[in-house]
């Protein structure tokens, strides 16, 4: 069987402001903030663009290999 | 893709800014970029204030990237930890009693109104010009004290924009730091 490797969004929830600059450049509206404390990514809805990484101010995002 | 209305609220936070210069009374419009987020996190336990509304971490943005007067590097360690996000919030509301304190002074008429604008909490910027006179003594205090808030806040805004990535303010801003503290405790 072939495995796809996809890259995905990742949080690191502890260290995120909750500031919403990837919110508003995600392309595919895959993220939310998640009571007002962290940003959620919908790993269904990311399509590994690395939008967000880029943006993030506290350079808490990173692209995580899935399988 | 179509814009909405409230991804032109930059436009607000650089006539803010500029107003100051004109007339220092206007500074109180600013009050708006603290009730607004506080009420969110309070009543809504959300931050739609930063994530939606704040045209300051558009104006960064913009400037920032658009500009490209960012050098977009990562924000150092020590920056976005949370002693130091913590530690710079319990510092401001130090600085903005202080403030609120100053205008009391003025209010009760036992201190004359000074009319400059402190930057960085140290340095005194004459600023006579953007004061007629005609207006009660303490309300203009508040003005001008309000207002070297914002000033010296953008100041250091736009050098963690420059040196950083163009919404660095967002890591280490007092605002964003209480409401998610306030979206922590009320959402637990």
């Amino acid at each position: 069987m072939n495995t796809i490797k996809k890259k995905k969004a990742d949080v690191s929830k502890k260290e995120c402001v909750a500031c919403g600059s990837c919110v508003s450049v995600c392309p595919r509206d895959a993220i939310s903030i998640y009571k007002g404390i962290y940003a959620f990514i919908d790993r269904n809805l990311c399509i590994g663009c690395s939008k967000c990484v880029k943006i993030c101010p506290a350079s808490v995002i990173g692209m995580e290999v899935v399988i | 893709m179509k814009k909405h209305w409230h991804e032109y609220l930059w436009v607000f936070s650089a006539i803010y800014i500029v107003l100051g210069f004109l007339n220092i009374v206007f500074a109180w419009i600013g009050l708006i970029c603290f009730i607004v987020p506080l009420m969110g996190a309070i009543v809504n336990g959300n931050k739609s204030y930063c994530n939606k509304y704040c045209g300051r971490g558009q104006l960064f943005q913009l400037i920032g990237n658009k500009l490209k007067l960012s050098r977009n590097k990562d924000i150092p360690k020590f920056l976005k930890s949370n002693w130091f996000r913590y530690g710079f919030l319990i510092f401001f509301m130090i600085m903005f009693s202080n403030m609120i304190f100053s205008t009391y002074l003025v209010f009760s008429e036992n201190r004359n109104l000074k009319e400059f604008v402190t930057l960085l909490w140290t340095i005194k910027l004459p600023w006579q010009w953007a004061y007629a006179g005609n207006i009660t003594p303490w309300i203009a205090q508040f003005a001008f004290g309000f207002y070297s808030v914002m000033l010296t806040s953008t100041v250091l805004g736009m050098v963690t924009m420059f040196f950083f990535k163009p919404r660095a303010w967002c890591v280490y801003c007092p605002m964003g730091t209480m409401t998610q503290g306030i979206c922590k405790i009320k959402n637990r």
